[in-house]
Order: structure tokens, then sequence, then C-alpha cells
């Protein structure tokens, strides 16, 4: 047979019809740590004779150098390319490497085993169509093999392959390979993964990855090699209804206006009726364009730009779908969330969620369970810490349109972003949307905010206190209401205590308790500033994400933060209620100051420090700030 | 000697079978092959920080990845001309053909250039050559980069790198998070799943994305061939003035290169696999003329792309260093 070299050499285009034909599978290697992940990798690489001279002798100087293996080649340095990882032996972020045989190409991700860095295994794992998941022989079916393997599970990875590694320290005992693999069998299949491929192997010695050696001859199965040349490869869904996310919306020119995306699923062509989505909109594909030319068809998979034969209104964002079966749509979801971040996801907080072209807030309302990867229960929680797998319900600010995680990837796959530090903070999979969402609608009123305002006199607003417990919240706050009373303004005080005792009674102090009580808070002084009032939150409110939260449930003029400022000790010196004496105790738990953080304003509206300013004339000054933004005068 | 710009023995190849330009192959609704795969990735990922980001900005060194970058920034935005400059972190130590077509590339497409030099090293007279390539490299390269970029204020900058050609880009993410003053922390990595790209982040704070991530050596070659990209002729083999300095093969480009008493430079057949600073640069013997030539040599290969790059090699972990430090 010709050489792939000569044959590119002689006839291109053959060549590269051929290797357009060979098909691309994306898989990781997983495991707990020391299970010899990247010791694989490399090892395949090096028998299918893809490390070149210069990385090879490179490898035999580092091994001598940093090696774990006295001196022998180690081939984990290979993939372990961060100076972090060779010094520690680890891996500790996902590297990708790009290999082909004869028969496919193949990218491979190899990822971390411990249990800390979680969040890059499943970087990997969510590109992927196969996981090899390693086990030490001598160890078995460890913890951090149930969570890759959950994780695999949920991320839909349906092809699974047991590499049972180390063989050569278990004297190659076909017993113990047969008892990890009735051991992993059981608990697969309690998680839904059906598809398990079993291979015995010595990643260190090579048997079993691209030759067999002599040291197993009661083992039948392929090589690694040889199931991964052959497994079949998730093809793309050219046959499923239209989905293109729009990406960009393309205006060169006033002629042209053209939305640029990649299909998600489906085919394209010229005259095609579609539907954009959350819109609904309908209107038909005039043109599918390309540098190239415009195309008669396109399908999953390439990056388009569409034009269509109406004016409609398309942003980034929104969805077009064939018209005859578009997604639904929706605003509150089931779904599952894997936690990524240090700091723990809590009920109530306000996350973006990003899903297809689309960033929306999220709000997480309740959380259903925690999943315990080692046993599969489904454990109460209210709040997800880092590397936890949860179900939970969530409320967007927005509906999206979108289709379960299953049934593609695309729009049911999303992700959550703090708002504060812009990190990616969890991954979710959409299972379905709440009846909820689709039944319950705003009712529409003839009288307005601005109605009830004007009939007062006044324009409603709120003035949100914050600040320590006996900061003095409470006591300026009542001397500002006697103030604008006075003067004839419609008032509520919502004060901190007075709600603990009937709304509020089911809620302690923990951190998602805390944020469940502002979300409350800022919703009844919403209601009351559409009822027309001047409303007064007197509340510690520590985090400064409820707070945002709460400022965000209003127009721009609405919302008034106001900073009682007091210095810790002062407040701890005042304690009128004797609430600080106790927490220094330890009777009192997560109190504010003391064994609970307090965020304070970045950039107040008003800002009150009481060192300087008794409380009347803290009050004085609040009023005179209200007049001078003209809210307490006539609308 | 002409800018050569397209294989002939690649165009001969399409006319035999049917002469259709290759977009065109696109319209049949059949699986997407490899190339068409990778293709509308980058694609995605380009607009992805069009539309995401507010300043962006595709880092250019008229190498053949800068080409393939380009070449697909025009396909993502087509029929707009890409919405963002082109910047040229010059080190003033490039071929010159080089700069003869990043000059012509840039005219040719109606797209800004922007070329940045560090002048405070150009004051100093920092080269390679009395100053080691590693501090030329920290200033010239990287500090000029991190300068361009505050300079400009671009929030996100497109580069041409790829995971197969170094073990510490293998580990990066396509949407590779710098903090202010462009540090990367290999250790903090935001998570990256499936196509969803996290663009966000605070002012001061900035990308550096990398469309061509998933590509290797092999992919470049095919896919210049496939869709007849322009790329500098340094790339083909001819005879060019070489002296012979540790072993690397160091084409004279110009007379500023200060020769041994020993070194004469010898006309030899050669060609570039990489193409960086021209004293840093080393060239390979070969007598590859034509794209096919190039593929046919690239499969046949037993050493890396980046041997040829002295930088690679001051020290162990070199690159992530430098990566770390805001280097590309």
């Amino acid at each position: 047979m010709e050489r792939p070299a000569e044959l590119a050499a002689r006839d291109p285009a053959e060549y590269l019809r051929a290797q357009e034909q060979k098909g691309l599978l994306r898989f990781i290697t997983c495991g707990s740590v020391d299970d010899g992940k990247s010791t694989l990798i490399g090892r395949l690489l090096y028998e299918a004779r893809l490390i070149l001279d210069d990385q090879l002798a490179a490898l035999e100087l580092d091994s001598k150098r940093v090696g774990t293996r006295g001196g022998e080649l180690d081939f984990a340095l290979l993939v372990d390319g961060l100076a972090a990882e060779r010094e520690q032996g680890i891996t500790i972020d996902v590297a990708y490497r790009f290999f082909e045989t004869e028969r496919r190409k193949f990218i491979v991700a190899d990822t971390p085993g411990h249990e800390q860095y979680t969040r890059n295994m499943v970087t990997g794992a969510s590109t992927a169509d196969l996981a090899v998941i390693l086990v030490d022989a001598r160890k078995g079916v460890l913890t951090q093999t149930r969570r890759h393997s959950v994780l695999v599970q949920l991320l839909g990875i349906s092809r699974v392959v047991l590499a049972i590694n180390k063989m050569d320290l278990v004297a190659y005992s076909r017993t113990t390979f047969e008892a990890i693999l009735a051991d992993y069998r059981t608990f697969a299949s309690g998680i839904g993964l059906a598809d398990v491929t079993p291979v015995p192997l010595s990643a260190v010695h090579g048997d079993n990855i691209i030759s067999r050696g002599p040291n197993m001859p009661w083992y039948q199965g392929p090589t690694l090699i040889e199931h991964l040349e052959r497994v079949a490869v998730r093809t793309d869904d050219a046959g499923a209804a239209l989905r293109m996310p729009v990406q960009w919306v393309n205006r060169p020119n006033a002629d042209f206006r053209g939305f640029a995306g990649q299909i998600v699923s489906g085919t394209v062509r010229p005259g095609d009726r579609v539907r954009v989505l959350p819109s609904g909109r309908e209107a038909r594909v005039a043109r599918v364009v390309t540098a190239g030319g415009d195309l008669e068809a396109a399908t999953a998979g390439q990056s388009v730009t569409l034009t269509l034969d109406a004016e409609l209104d398309v942003a980034r964002g929104d969805l077009i779908a064939a018209a005859d079966s578009p997604p639904q749509v929706a605003d509150q979801f089931e779904a599952t969330i894997v936690w990524l971040h240090d700091e723990p996801m809590l009920q109530g907080r306000a996350y973006l969620m990003k899903a297809g072209a689309r960033t929306v807030s999220a709000t997480v309302s309740p959380l259903k369970h925690k999943i315990n990867v080692n046993t599969l229960e489904h454990t109460a929680a209210e709040r997800l810490e880092l590397n936890d797998i949860g179900v939970c319900e969530l409320e967007l600010d927005r509906s999206i349109p979108f289709e379960p995680y299953r049934e593609n990837r695309a729009l049911g796959g999303f992700i959550l972003i703090d708002r504060l530090t812009n990190n990616t903070v969890g991954a979710g999979l959409i299972h379905f949307a709440l009846r909820r969402s689709q039944n319950l609608h705003w009712q529409a009123v003839d009288v307005d905010k601005q109605t009830r305002s004007r009939q007062k006199g006044q324009r409603a607003c709120v003035l949100w206190l914050t600040g320590l417990s006996g900061a003095g919240k409470s006591t300026i706050a009542n001397l500002v209401e006697k103030r604008l009373t006075a003067s004839g303004r419609h008032t509520y005080l919502l004060d901190g205590d007075n709600v603990r005792h009937g709304l509020n009674k089911d809620l302690g102090f923990t951190a998602q308790d805390r944020v469940e009580n502002i979300r409350r808070v800022a919703e009844v002084s919403k209601l009351m500033l559409d009822a027309g009032l001047i409303v007064l939150v007197s509340f510690i409110s520590p985090f400064r994400s409820e707070r945002r939260m709460a400022r965000a449930l209003f127009a721009p003029g609405e919302f008034f933060e106001v900073f009682i400022d007091t210095p810790l000790a002062e407040a701890e010196r005042r304690d009128v209620k004797g609430l600080y004496r106790k927490a220094r105790r330890g009777e009192i738990k997560n109190f504010t100051g003391i064994d609970s953080p307090y965020e304070p304003p970045e950039s107040p509206e008003i800002h009150i420090e009481t060192m300087r300013l008794d409380p009347d004339a803290a009050a004085e000054r609040i009023v005179a700030r209200l007049m001078a933004l003209k809210v307490t005068g006539p609308a | 000697m002409p800018a050569m710009s397209t294989d002939q023995s690649g165009a001969a190849a399409r006319a035999a079978t049917g002469g259709e330009p290759a977009a065109r192959e696109l319209a049949r609704v059949a699986p997407l092959g490899h190339l068409e795969r990778l293709e509308a990735e980058s694609i995605h990922i380009l607009r992805e920080v069009v539309a995401g980001c507010e300043r962006p900005v595709m880092l250019y060194s008229a190498g053949k990845d800068s080409a393939v970058m380009l070449h697909l920034a025009v396909k993502a935005f087509y029929p707009a001309v890409p919405p963002f400059p082109l910047l040229h972190v010059d080190t003033t130590w490039k071929f010159r053909a080089m700069y003869e077509f990043r000059d012509r590339r840039a005219r040719e497409l109606g797209m800004q250039l922007l070329v940045h030099v560090n002048a405070d090293g150009l004051r100093a007279g920092v080269n390679p050559f009395t100053h080691g390539s590693q501090l030329y490299t920290d200033v010239m390269k990287t500090e000029a980069l991190r300068q361009a970029l505050d300079k400009y204020g671009f929030d996100a900058a497109f580069g041409g790198a790829r995971r197969d050609e170094e073990k510490s880009r293998a580990k990066e993410r396509i949407f590779s998070f710098r903090s202010a003053g462009h540090r990367w922390d290999p250790r903090q990595q935001r998570p990256e799943l499936w196509a969803l790209y996290n663009t966000r982040k605070r002012p001061g704070e900035s990308l550096r994305v990398f469309p061509l991530s998933n590509w290797t050596e092999l992919d470049v070659w095919l896919y210049i061939w496939r869709e007849e990209i322009p790329i500098v002729p340094l790339y083909f083999a001819a005879e060019r003035p070489v002296v012979e300095r540790g072993g690397a093969l160091i084409v004279v480009d110009d007379e500023r290169m200060p020769l041994e008493p020993t070194e004469r430079p010898a006309p030899r057949r050669v060609r570039f696999r990489t193409l960086g600073c021209y004293p840093l640069t080393a060239a390979i013997e070969s007598e590859a003329d034509t794209l096919s030539a190039i593929i046919r040599e690239t499969l046949l290969s037993r050493s890396s792309e980046r041997c040829g790059r002295v930088i690679d090699h001051d020290a162990a972990a070199s690159m992530e260093r430098k990566k770390r430090e805001g280097y590309f």
C-alpha cells in the first residue's frame, strides 16, 4: 500500500479526501489520582510512534531529572506540561493531545484525578464522546472513580472504557480483574451507564494498549487502541429539526442584514420557514451566505450567515428554529448543577446564566437535593460546595428557548457566572421546564405605580439602610419616617427584627437563610413601592450581592442605598441588645461582624458616619438628600 | 522573485476533480469533514469574541498560522470586513519578506494594520545577538505586546497558537483569561465547558483567544492547500545565504547580523517550518517548493515544529514562564 506521505505528494486531493473521511473521536482519560492516566496517554503516543525524536530526547532528559520512575522513561511528563505538575508529579489541569492512526483521528483530554481539580475534569469531559476510566488494579473502585463515572454519565458520555491498570502489580490476575469489573458494573448500572468495555492493561509496560503482550493470555477482548478505532462515534444531528443560536448580527451596510451562527442541529435551505425565538415571529430563509458563495444547504456543525425574507427584529441570543417544530420557551427549569467554585452556591442568589449565545439572570429557588456520589443517595441541602452535584429549580429573569440536555447538548447545557468576579462558577444541564412557568402570566393592570404615586403627591422610592447590628439603623429609620410623615408623605418602615417575627420567622442566620431573608424583603418593598409608598428598609443585609439583587428589582432612581457606618468596635461597645456579648461567648452563631462577614457598600447613595452625626442630624441629612433629589416632592 | 501564494500542483489536482472551488463542496448535505469541522469551530470562536468583547484585536505575525487565522476571520464576518484591526508586535528582526507580505495582505483585505515596536528597547539597542534570546524576547516581544495592548486598550486579542505546538499550550483554554497586568495563572483557569465561552471581565482584565487551539500543523497545511491561502514564500524551499550556528541553519537576511571571522554565508537550499525573528529561527534543508511537497515533508518529519525556535529551549518550562508574564 502507498504510504500516506507519498499519496499526499502525488495527489493531495485524494489524500485530503481520505483524511476527511477518517472520523474523529474525542475522548478523555479520568479516574482517581495515581491510577496512571497521564502515563497511559504517554505510552499510547510512544507505542504508536507519535513521539518525535526531539520530544523523546527531551523526555529522556526530563525522566532522569524529575521523573518518578528511577530514570526510566516517565511518560506522564509528556502530558504534564505545567511546572507545578512536574514538580509535584500530579495533573492539575486538562491537557489536550492530538494523534491519529490509519483508521481514525483522536483528540484526547487527559484530566486530573484530584477531587480539588474536578472543574478541570468537567471541562475536558464536556466535549468528549467517550471516557476511559482508569482503575488501579491494587485499589479497585474508589470514590473518585465513582465521582468521575457520575459526571461522565451526567454530561451524556454514554460509552465508557473501564481500563483496569497496573495489572503487572497484581501478577496479571484474572480474578482481580473480574472482581473489580463486577464491582464497577454494579455501580455503573445504578447510574445508567450501560455501555462499559473493560480492558486489563499495564500502562507502564504497554500490555493491551496497542499490542497484547504475553502476560494476559486469558483476555480475549480488544486492545485499547483497537477499541478506540472501532467504537461508533457520535454523528451530527443533521436529520433533527433546525436550531441555530444567533451569535452576531452582520450589518456591513444598509442593504445587508445577516444572522451569523453555528447550526447545532438540522439542515437549512433557502425557502425554509423558520421561527425566531423567544419572539415567535416567522419568516423564510432568503440566503445561506458564506464567503465561498451562497449555499444550497447547510447542516449541523457548520458556521453560516442566514438572511431572511422579512424584516424581523433578531438579536444576539435569539434562536432560529424550524417553524414546524420549534423548541419550548420557558423561564423556570429543573436542572442538575455541578458546582465549580470555592465560594458555595447559595439559594436565592442571582447568577448570570449563559446558554447558547444568550446571557440571562438566574436564581436558584430552591435547591431540591444533593447527590452523594458514593451511594447515589439524595440528601437535602441548602447550598452546593465546590464539586457538589445537585438538582435544583432555576428562575430566570427572561424566557429562553431550550431543549433538555439529553436531547440537545447545545441547547440544554449552560454555565453560571458570578456577577461580581465574573468567574465561571457552575455548569448546568436542563431537565425540563416547570409547569408553573408555562401557565403563570403577568396580569396587566390599568392603575400603575406612577398613578398611585401621583395620587399621594410623591415619588415612590426605597431607602435601603444597611450596616452592622447596633449601628443605629432602626433608630435613624424611625426618625426619618417620623419627619416624612409629619410633612404629609406616605411611608412604610420594614424593620429586620419585626419582619423576622412574621414573614420570615422560618428563617435562621446561615448564609443561605440571610440571602432568602433579603430576597423576601426586597420583593415586599417592591410591592410597596408599586403601591406608591416611600419604603424604608432597615436590615443588616451584610452581602453585597444581595443588596445588588435588591437594587436590580427597581428602576433607576428608585433605590437608595444608605450606609449606616459605625465601626465594629463602637457597635460592640454600645451593644444595645446585648447580642455582641452573646456572640463573643459563642451563644449566637453566624453573627455579623463576629463570625460572619459584613461587606460594606462600595458606592452608597447616602453615607452616614455615626461617629460624626447623632441620629437626629443623620435623619435630617437623609431627608435633605431626598428633597434635593426631588424624591419627596410631587412627581 | 514573486511572492508565491498558490501551489501549482494543488490547483492542478483540483482542476482534475471537477474544478469546483473548494468552498462549494460545503453545499452537500453530508457529514462534515475534519477541516470543515475545525473551520466551523474557529469561526464560532471568532464571532463569540466580537459579540462579547468591546475592543478585540488580531495579533498578526505574517506566519502560516496567522495566515490561516486571518482567512478564517474573513470567512467569519463576510460580507463585512473583520471588525477589528490587525496588530503586529514588531521586534524589527523579522525577515524582510514577512514585512512585505504583512503590508500587502492588510492592504488587500482593507484592514487596519497597527505596528508596535518597544521604543525603549529599540533605543537601548536590545538585539538577539548581544543580549541573549531570553532578555531580547522579554523586552521586544512580551513587554512590547503588553505595551501595545495597554496603549490601544484592547480587551481581547486573538493569537494563532495551537495546542499541539508545546506542552504548556496544550494546557491552555481557548479563551485564556489574563488579570490586569496581562498575567496568566495556569492554576486558576476558568472552567470552559462545551462551546460556552465566558467573555466577562472587569476593566483592565483581558482575554487571549486562540481560535486554532484544536488544529495541528498538518491541518494548517492541508487547509492552506484546500483554501489556496497566500503565505510568505519563506516556507518554500529556495537557495538562501546560510550560516551554521550551534547546529542551527540561520539565514542571513540582512547586513545587521554580526558574523564570526570564520563564518561565510553560503547558499543552501532551505525553507522554514516556523517563522519568527530571523536570528532565532532555524531553517531546514529541503527540496519542498510546493505545498504538496511540504505536506509530504510534514508527514514524514521525525522532529517537532518548534524544534527550530531557539527561544523555546532557553530553560525548562520556558514557554510557561513567558506566558505567565504576558507572552502569547
